[in-house]
């Protein structure tokens, strides 16, 4: 803390050093009384205004290079300067801070009764040990009781299990990128994981699986949370004890721990944020040393980590738009300075596309490229991609099959929807129940592979056996008007009926869909294939003219009813537990051509017709890439909640008001509760509020031309540049959430939540120093600003003591008992522990 | 005194015979033949219902948009005498004669007449030449799909007139005031009336938000610049803001909050809406529930008889039921149950709906004298009335939610099964000083003593042994409030009589009478604002539906009506060259700007600082104002339509003569380029003029033209245009 604060003073001072030698002109006497700091009394004086008169006789233009040559300073000695060179070396403070470091490094350097030596070394040594305690702690707290409970927890079945497809090549579907899903495989794998686990179901028990590896591999990302915040924060106020704040923060909240501590992919994703927030920052501040090494390293790595972050979720593109925003005014900045030609312009702007662009995206399409080369056998997944897609995948009825290039009558068809995710045409032996249209045979979609997908296409007016050897083959032509009879599953014994295996139709009439009640019912009817006209479909290939042959795979189709003119479709709503949860069909009465009632003939199965090989399908990968996006994004906007369900609201978020529940239900099971600590949440809160009202009265007062003081200007250009982006962070990490019609969950904000922690780091901080400011005399306002920040530490630590039985696991009775460690700490009702 | 005597009279009358006739042409064209076609076209027959809703002071609810702008059109129809009975039942059928169709049409077409003198107005006030301002008047005159959505009764056309044009109008006359006269008449005049728009335009469609966040924010940043205004003082700021915080912030809110007055003052009936409205609501309301519940007890105590209505109401508002019937022994898929009396929630009034609160210390079911209200947290048995067997529930997993508990009315089979009936009493909107249980307006749960399950409605629907109704379980693990367990007593009387015979008797006649029960306005007002927001309709298809990017391009139209014998038709389908124009307008005014900037921002200063600011303004208001009036559909998932455009098309149409003068003036750098320039512009307006004037048929309706006539007017192949086969 001590050393902490020395630090500053020194940073302080030489900002007030600097500050007048970036404004030429007569200055203000005024300004100079600010330098009197107790501790240096003769520090600034006569060495910086030297550096200042040097400095002036150089042209503004080219004042920039001249700075940089300075970088290593030539004057200052010895080892105090080699130790400080790493951190100045890779994070040079803003073009306005640079000038006054340097000022202040050879202020120190020079000074004829220069601190000693060891003083600064001593300071270096510090820091350096700082951040290791900060990592430090953070790593204990994450790992501690890792392996408990040994039971699978909440989402883990989910990825886990996904992990394990990895491991065993099988191929499988999720809403999100695959990135942080091959790195828990990839975690597993070297940890010795076989993928033999079933992941079926919250709360069974890993046994002899190791599952160890992937827990502390996503704890490892975790835990660099906070030596990453606690560095931005740094980076942005220029202050130990803002850092610090956030770093503890974040440290000792409950929720931040428990999301770190299991198999998912918010602790991959948050690294990834923070990563690329940190290598933002780092970057903005090599702004003054363009194109040097640091430069390129910590833009280079900005662009990966956003790769990172958008191979993990989706969300990771609010983090790709905050840095986009930052570049852009980035750019615009650079863009007004006249000083710099066009030329220069147009590198910077190349450099940022090729950082920030093609590298994320290059990066992002490897990931699907490894995401593809592993997943090579057919597996859960399948059903939810186009057939050209599935014809790739090892073990699939389409892989390296062959079959008849064009439709005939009599083929055994399967029939699949050309939206992605609605599935085959499927009929089954169940009536609609009563009271939902007619009472004939369903008629539904289905995502998976089953015989009773498969339909025979006939002739509409005979119900002769075109697969009789003596009728030539007649193709099925684009106009041709058909009739498809539902082939009913092979007899097998398990069926408990055994009763005479009757074919039905496809059918449709006005009655009303069961779901979409502006479409009509498609049902089956018939009995072995005799209906009556309303089972009559024209079979049109879309965009075509008439007369054409149709295509395996390749033809898009569309059935349209003969009688009401209407034309077969998917509505893509789940039918109730009658319909065993598979989606609607209908025929609806709208013709305009969407997706929903376009579909492709996918196995064919014809006797009498040559087969050819489907291998020239193959999709390329571009066209693979495109459509598992499609999927992706369908899938997402497809977790819709239902109407029952208890479901998180964005606005319960930031006042922590309701929990996650990981694991354990009854007061003899190992609970885990994901809820952040209330303090740090509630504090969060409250400081987001004061935010915004200091920033405006600070922002008001400065555009009435109030004349602030040095050291106040300071602090508000503080809270309002670096409060400000990550202000923006906490926004587009948190509001975007609003407009989503998805399911929303509760860890969909600690995104959000590490921005907010780090504005309140920087708030506090810098209230409490203004809060000193205004109190004149020195030892008092710095003891204020101590007290308070070590009050803040000490009660958040307090209140981790406090909560920490939520995130490491509790056994025994539930709050409401006085017997229970978390007894009185139930402080809203809404909180179920 | 008698000055004025010396002196002639003088009245000097400053007549701008522009926009005389600008209006004249305008009315012209909106109300000729207003009342062709005599019958509903399109959504007059959604519009009309509430007309008549309104006319006979009937509640309704519409989640479409707050109820100003069916109050208008409500207005048209009080003005006109119209007594509410027609049927609005199919687009197409023939007004009978008590529907007064002139002055139900009248009023969207005034504001339809007036927008045209309004734009030329806007363009005047934006500091642009008279010419442009012409232009922009003439280009809304002649805009095909603006006439028709303006002739009819529809409200698309008084939206733009208020948000677009009046607001827009107003603010901008107010801006240009505050140069030279601040806190004068006219300036006090103009800033209100851009607060009343504002709130007049949010009041006819939530829409109407959009428009009103670009005002405040152009507000805002003019404000801001006035705060960096050194040579002002504070005073002087503050007074400033304080004005345009009262006009643009509270001013809006109190005149929403008058909509709703008058809405909830005019409209006292109850009606086919009632259902989705709480108990509370519904009482507040002459006939219906209140002419059940009026002069029922207040306080419900040991021994009263009441029904409990679930306050979720979702899938369908309903109230807890037993009967007779058990649950089946065996369920289909092989479970079984506790085999006791089915408990379930029955969407209709039934006898069976009646529960008796019982003291589980006592034996009685009648009221004691005096009554001992029940208050939050006591215990008690819910004894259903006709059976007289108390509401149980026991670790028996639900027909059809198997992660939770039966509910059963206990029957007692001397089986190891005991009675579970023990039931604590939550209310949940208990106030600081009262936790009385009373009827209508506690909501409370019930908590069962020895397994600590909520009593909640599952929402599915029970198989045929259920008589499909709803499906009531015991609800473990309850996680914070969720309407589904919350209930309130909607039906109440004191119960009587001792005899089981007595009392079938007594739950059989109706409740008795008396006592009205009033509800705050803001507490309506809020249950009826959040209803409306909440309320979704599922219908997501419609044969004329759109996407918001056929917009742009107009390829899409909507067929209105169709004359039912000849092939007359009202088609609402825009002037193609208008609207290929006018976004060409935008494209070239965000190029150009992104030009000016990125040279400015390089010191390089085209325009003189003046006409850049006029620009930007121009920009800002018409490129915004289009923006937000046509991206957010991009994010909305309900149903859309061709005529959502038009308020961002009206901006777009502001926005053509502006970039045209702008060509001319700053880009055409000799005459001769300057007369070439105009030449091509004339030639463009007129033919905008012959494509307006070929569809007009479609517009007006008034012609019936021949197939092959409709099918030359068939310009894109995804215009729907109905030619009859005969």
């Amino acid at each position: 803390m001590l050393c902490a604060s020395c630090r500053l003073l020194a940073a302080r001072a030489c900002d007030h050093a600097a500050r007048p030698a970036q404004s030429p002109g007569p200055r203000a006497p005024l300004q100079w009384r600010e330098l009197h700091f107790p501790g240096y009394p003769e520090l600034p004086s006569c060495d910086s205004l030297a550096g200042r008169l040097v400095r002036q006789s150089v042209p503004p233009g080219r004042r920039a290079t001249r700075r940089r040559g300075k970088m290593p300073p030539a004057t200052g000695g010895g080892l105090a300067e080699s130790k400080l060179r790493p951190r100045r070396g890779r994070c040079g403070p803003q073009a306005a801070r640079a000038a006054c470091r340097d000022v202040a490094a050879e202020a120190v350097a020079r000074s004829p009764k220069r601190p000693a030596r060891g003083s600064r070394r001593f300071e270096a040594a510090g820091w350096w040990a700082l951040l290791a305690l900060v990592t430090l702690l953070s790593f204990a707290t994450r790992f501690h009781r890792l392996d408990e409970p040994p039971h699978i927890c909440w989402d883990e079945t989910h990825f886990g299990k996904m992990g394990s497809y990895y491991i065993n090549h099988t191929f499988f579907f999720d809403v999100h990128p695959p990135l942080g899903k091959m790195l828990i495989g990839l975690a597993g794998y070297l940890s010795g994981y076989d993928g033999t686990f079933l992941f079926q179901k919250p709360g069974d028990k890993y046994e002899h699986h190791s599952y160890i590896g992937m827990r502390g591999f996503c704890a490892f990302l975790g835990s660099w949370l906070v030596p990453f915040a606690y560095l931005t924060v740094l980076d942005l106020s220029k202050s130990l004890s803002a850092a610090l704040l956030t770093a503890a923060l974040l440290t000792f909240d409950t929720g931040c721990l428990t999301l770190s501590q299991y198999i998912l992919l918010d602790p991959i994703l948050m690294f990834f944020i923070m990563a690329a927030m940190l290598s933002m920052v780092k970057y903005n501040s090599c702004a003054d040393r363009p194109f040097s090494a640091p430069w390129w390293f910590w833009l280079s790595l900005t662009g990966v980590s956003l790769a990172g972050a958008l191979g993990v979720k989706f969300v990771g593109l609010f983090i790709i738009l905050q840095v986009g925003l930052n570049t852009i005014a980035d750019l615009w900045y650079l863009f007004g300075d006249l000083s710099l030609s066009l030329v220069t312009v147009g590198k910077h702007l190349t450099a940022r596309v090729l950082c920030l662009i093609v590298l994320p995206l290059a990066l992002y399409t490897a990931t699907f490229a490894v995401h593809f080369m592993v997943l090579s056998k057919s597996g859960p997944g399948d059903g939810f991609f186009s057939s050209a897609f599935q014809a790739r995948l090892s073990g699939n009825n389409l892989h390296n099959a062959s079959i008849p290039e064009h439709l005939a009558y009599g083929s055994v068809i399967t029939v699949k929807n050309l939206r992605m995710a609605i599935g085959y045409l499927h009929s089954h032996r169940h009536l609609y129940p009563e009271g939902i249209g007619a009472r004939q045979q369903q008629v539904t979609t289905y995502l998976h592979k089953d015989y009773n997908n498969l339909w025979i296409i006939k002739k509409h007016n005979t119900n002769s056996d075109p697969l009789d050897p003596s009728f030539p083959v007649e193709f099925v032509r684009h106009g041709d008007i058909i009739r498809l009879e539902h082939k009913e599953c092979p007899v097998k014994k398990i069926w408990r009926w055994e009763q005479k295996e009757t074919s039905r139709n496809l059918h449709s009439h006005y009655h009303e869909a069961p779901l979409t009640r502006k479409h009509y019912q498609v049902t089956g009817y018939g009995i072995n294939g005799t209906g009556d006209s309303n089972d009559f479909w024209r079979i049109e290939v879309v965009n075509r003219k008439f007369g054409n042959r149709i295509k395996v795979l390749r033809s898009r189709i569309r059935f349209i009813h003969l009688v009401t003119g209407c034309v077969l479709g998917s509505s893509g709503k789940v039918l109730p537990k009658w319909g065993w949860e598979q989606l609607e069909v209908t025929c609806t009465p709208y013709l305009k051509e969407t997706l929903n009632s376009i579909w492709n003939v996918e196995d064919h199965i014809n006797p009498k017709l040559p087969n050819i090989s489907l291998d020239v399908l193959q999709p390329s990968f571009p066209e693979m890439l495109l459509e598992s996006h499609m999927v992706m994004i369908r899938g997402n906007s497809g977790l819709k909640p239902k109407d029952n369900e208890f479901t998180s609201k964005p606005w319960h978020w930031p006042i922590n008001y309701q929990g996650l529940r990981f694991s354990g239900v009854n007061d003899t099971d190992f609970r885990v509760y994901l809820l952040g600590n209330p303090v740090v949440w509630w504090l969060n809160l409250l400081s987001i509020t004061l935010y915004l009202l200091s920033g405006s009265i600070i922002a008001v007062a400065m555009q009435r031309g109030a004349r602030l003081p040095a050291e106040v200007a300071e602090l508000s250009q503080v809270l309002l540049r670096g409060g400000g982006q990550v202000l923006l962070g906490w926004t587009l990490h948190y509001f975007p959430f609003f407009l989503m019609g998805r399911v929303l969950y509760f860890h969909h904000y600690f995104p959000a939540m590490l921005f907010s922690s780090m504005l309140t780091g920087i708030l506090w901080d810098t209230l409490l120093r203004l809060c000193a400011w205004g109190l004149a005399s020195w030892p008092l306002a710095r003891g204020i600003h101590v007290a308070g920040i070590l009050s803040l530490l000490l009660g958040t630590a307090y209140s981790f003591y406090l909560f920490h039985p939520l995130a490491y696991g509790m056994v025994g009775p539930l709050a409401q008992d006085p017997q229970s460690p978390m007894a009185g700490l139930r402080w809203l009702d809404s909180w179920d522990f | 005194m008698w000055g004025f005597l010396k002196r002639p009279v003088v009245v000097t009358a400053d007549i701008n015979l522009s926009l005389v006739a600008l209006t004249g042409m305008g009315l012209l064209s909106r109300l000729w033949r207003l009342t062709y076609p005599r019958a509903v076209v399109f959504d007059e027959v959604y519009y009309g219902q509430y007309i008549s809703f309104y006319m006979k002071r009937i509640f309704f609810l519409d989640d479409s948009g707050p109820p100003f702008g069916h109050m208008v059109l409500a207005l048209g129809g009080y003005l006109g005498g119209f007594d509410g009975n027609f049927l609005w039942n199919r687009i197409g059928a023939e007004y009978s004669g008590n529907v007064p169709v002139w002055s139900l049409r009248l009023l969207p077409a005034l504001a339809g007449a007036l927008s045209v003198p309004m734009a030329y107005q806007i363009v005047l006030e934006l500091h642009f030449s008279h010419c442009a301002a012409m232009g922009a008047a003439l280009l809304m005159l002649i805009e095909n799909a603006l006439i028709t959505q303006s002739r009819l009764m529809l409200l698309e056309s008084v939206l733009i007139f208020f948000f677009n044009l009046l607001a827009v109008l107003s603010y901008l006359k107010f801006f240009n005031c505050q140069k030279h006269s601040p806190f004068s008449l006219s300036w006090w005049f103009w800033l209100t009336l851009t607060g009343v728009a504002c709130s007049c335009a949010v009041g006819i469609k939530y829409m109407g938000v959009f428009t009103y966040v670009l005002v405040l924010g152009v507000a805002a940043v003019h404000a801001w610049h006035l705060i960096g205004d050194q040579t002002l003082s504070n005073v002087c700021v503050f007074c400033h803001l304080l004005a345009r915080a009262v006009a643009l912030l509270v001013i809006p809110v109190v005149l929403y909050l008058l909509f709703f007055y008058v809405h909830l003052i005019l409209l006292f009936r109850s009606g086919p809406h009632d259902q989705i409205m709480s108990s509370a609501f519904q009482a507040s309301l002459e006939g219906g529930l209140a002419r059940i519940t009026q002069g029922q007890p207040l306080e419900v105590a040991f021994g009263s008889q009441v029904t409990l209505r679930n306050v979720f109401g979702k899938p369908v508002p309903c109230w807890l039921h037993s009967h007779q019937d058990t649950y089946p022994m065996i369920y289909e898929n092989g479970r079984g149950s506790s085999h006791q009396q089915q408990v379930t929630c029955y969407p209709f009034k039934d006898v069976n709906n009646w529960w008796i609160v019982k003291d589980p210390r006592r034996h009685q079911l009648v009221v004691s004298s005096p009554p001992r209200p029940v208050r939050h947290g006591d215990m008690v048995q819910l004894v259903h009335g006709l059976t007289t067997r108390s509401l149980n529930t026991h670790d028996v997993a639900a027909p059809l939610s198997p992660h939770s508990q039966e509910v059963s009315c206990y029957i007692d089979y001397n089986i190891s099964m005991p009675a579970q009936n023990l039931w604590r009493l939550e209310i949940v909107n208990r106030g600081s000083d009262t936790d009385v249980w009373k009827t209508i307006l506690s909501e409370v749960r019930f908590v069962h003593v020895n397994t600590s399950a909520v009593l909640k409605l599952s929402g599915a629907h029970l198989p045929d042994w259920g008589y499909r109704q709803l499906e009531i379980v015991g609800e473990k693990l309850s996680r914070g409030y969720h309407g589904s367990t919350v209930w309130n007593v909607e039906e109440h009387r004191y119960g009587a009589s001792q005899e089981q015979r007595e009392r079938e008797w007594e739950l059989h006649s109706p409740a008795q009478v008396d006592v009205s029960r009033n509800l705050s306005f803001m507490a309506r007002f809020s249950e009826l604002q959040w209803r409306m927001l909440a309320l979704r309709s599922d219908d997501s298809e419609h044969k004329y539906s759109s996407s918001p990017l056929e917009w742009v391009t107009l390829d899409t139209n909507i067929a209105y009506w169709l004359h039912p014998r000849t092939s007359a038709q009202i088609h609402l389908l825009g002037n193609i060259v208008i609207w290929v124009s006018g976004s060409l307008a935008l494209a070239i005014y965000s190029l150009l700007s992104l030009w000016y900037l990125l040279r400015r921002r390089r010191n390089v200063h085209d325009l003189p600082q003046d006409a850049w600011l006029r620009w930007v303004l121009a920009g800002v208001l018409c490129a915004g104002g289009w923006a937000v009036n046509y991206l957010p559909f991009f994010l909305m998932e309900k149903t859309l339509f061709l005529y959502h455009y038009l308020p961002a098309l009206t901006f777009q149409i502001l926005l053509l003569p502006v970039v045209l003068q702008h060509i001319s003036d700053h880009l055409c750098r000799s005459q001769l380029q300057r007369t070439v320039f105009s030449a091509l512009v004339v030639a463009w307006y007129s033919s905008a003029c012959h494509v307006s004037n070929t569809l007009r048929p479609l517009t007006y309706g008034d012609k019936s033209l021949s197939p092959h006539e409709l099918k030359a007017l068939r310009w894109k192949d995804s215009w729907d245009i109905l030619i009859r086969k005969h």
